[in-house]
């Protein structure tokens, strides 16, 4: 059995967990955190997508133990006071979802994006940086208006917060 | 999966000792190839020894043309560095375009090439730039590191510690991916060192497309040599016998994508 103790979502937590566990099981079973997704298993649909440490990983491949001492994000960890994330709101917005199932990576990839990118997100380069997450409803025409949508709402929250 | 032990490296002995201790340990660096075999059942190591843990180990170092790059640097860290982007911009391209940023947020230099998928991008830079593979025992060249599918020098209890080069004089990667995996189908990576006008220095190496896994080519070593320039190719033949044939391509298909892809990346490197 492994200790693991993290950050997830603000929150300290530990647990004995056996070794073999993948962080998204420990998140979803262990935590009760459902929004992080199993799509394929396999680490290319992206509905696993959490932030480690601030890096977007799939969370279907990555120990939990690989990530004891880390800062963890979830879907979960995104909205605060009560009110959605620029980049949940967007999507709603924008009609950026049929099922739902691939939202949760699909939004946490798309804040990792603008984090690493700015907040001035072109068209092409928002598909590109969709590879590793996979839609099987929208066509991906609105999940693209979608996140550069939100990138332009957190764009603003950044300049607000630099001033 | 299979049940495993985990356990976190401190320094590059500690590495070794608990590999010699355990039954069958794996090294465990990014985990983007070993744990979904691991998920599959495919592969079922006893102890897994976390190596991105050991100080320093990802440091990337760049001084003058010399390149040093540790194993457990993850793709992300390599595409985005500035001084290599500056001095090998064909290895930063190369990085930034493999998986998904997910996997390349994981994914690192020392598990790709100690994995040497015949499919991977590494592979093809290292011989191409002809780079120096450091592990915790000795070092050797590329070329001897990259054994056959999935085979390297690598021995029991040995990891690759971090890679060194001298960064070409120019240089580029053209890869053609599988539309659904993106892996290569066929990746070339073209690198010019200089060397004197009348006997310049080109190599050449292949990845994705031969059953023998990554190879260098001579031949178009030879061609690009005598003038570097994608028409200089036209001559050279790729052998068919050679290269891998399955639903994605057969083998005459994958010669020819060797042959473009070559051309595409001596146009890209100038």
């Amino acid at each position: 059995m492994a200790k693991v103790e993290m950050t997830v979502n603000g929150r300290s937590v530990a647990a004995d967990v056996e070794d073999r566990t993948l962080l998204v099981e420990f998140l979803r079973e262990g935590r009760n955190l459902t929004g992080t997704h199993v799509g394929c298993d396999t680490s290319q649909c992206g509905a696993c997508v959490v932030h480690v440490d601030g890096k977007a990983v799939k969370s279907c491949t990555m120990l939990a133990a690989q990530a004891s001492g880390s800062e963890v994000t979830t879907i979960e960890g995104l909205a605060g006071n009560g009110a959605l994330h620029p980049m949940q709101e967007a999507f709603r917005d924008n009609h950026g979802l049929q099922c739902g199932f691939c939202t949760p990576g699909m939004i946490m990839s798309a804040v990792d994006m603008v984090n690493r990118l700015g907040p001035k997100l072109d068209e092409a380069t928002i598909r590109s940086e969709l590879e590793g997450n996979i839609c099987r409803c929208t066509g991906y025409h609105n999940i693209v208006k979608s996140i550069a949508a939100g990138a332009k709402t957190m764009g603003k929250g950044m300049k607000k917060a630099a001033e | 999966m299979y049940e495993t032990n985990y356990t976190r490296a401190k320094d590059a002995a500690d590495a070794a000792k608990k590999s010699k201790a355990a039954d069958d340990a794996a090294y465990l660096s990014g985990g983007m190839t070993l744990l979904p075999t691991m998920k599959q059942r495919l592969a079922a190591p006893s102890d897994l020894i976390d190596l991105t843990h050991i100080k320093g180990m990802n440091a990337i170092t760049v001084s003058r043309k010399q390149v040093t790059i540790g194993a457990t640097a993850t793709h992300a860290e390599v595409a985005t560095n500035a001084k290599l982007m500056k001095v090998c911009p064909s290895l930063s391209s190369l990085a930034a375009h493999i998986g998904d940023p997910h996997v390349r947020n994981r994914g690192t230099i020392g598990g790709s090439i100690a994995n040497n998928d015949p499919a991977a991008d590494y592979p093809s830079a290292m011989i191409a730039l002809d780079a120096t593979i450091v592990t915790n025992k000795r070092k050797l060249k590329a070329e001897k590191f990259f054994v056959g599918l999935f085979e390297t020098a690598l021995k029991e209890d040995e990891f690759v510690k971090e890679i060194s080069f001298t960064a070409p004089k120019s240089g580029a990667y053209a890869k053609f991916p599988n539309p659904a995996s993106r892996y290569a189908m066929a990746g070339v990576f073209v690198a010019h060192h200089g060397g004197t006008k009348a006997k310049p220095e080109i190599r050449v190496g292949i990845t994705g497309a031969s059953q023998d896994g990554v190879y260098r080519a001579k031949d178009m070593e030879k061609a690009l040599a005598a003038n570097f320039a994608p028409e200089a190719l036209d001559g050279c033949t790729v052998d068919e016998g050679n290269m891998l044939s399955d639903i994605h391509g057969s083998a005459a298909y994958r010669a020819n994508l060797v042959k473009v892809m070559a051309k595409r990346a001596v146009a890209a490197a100038g």
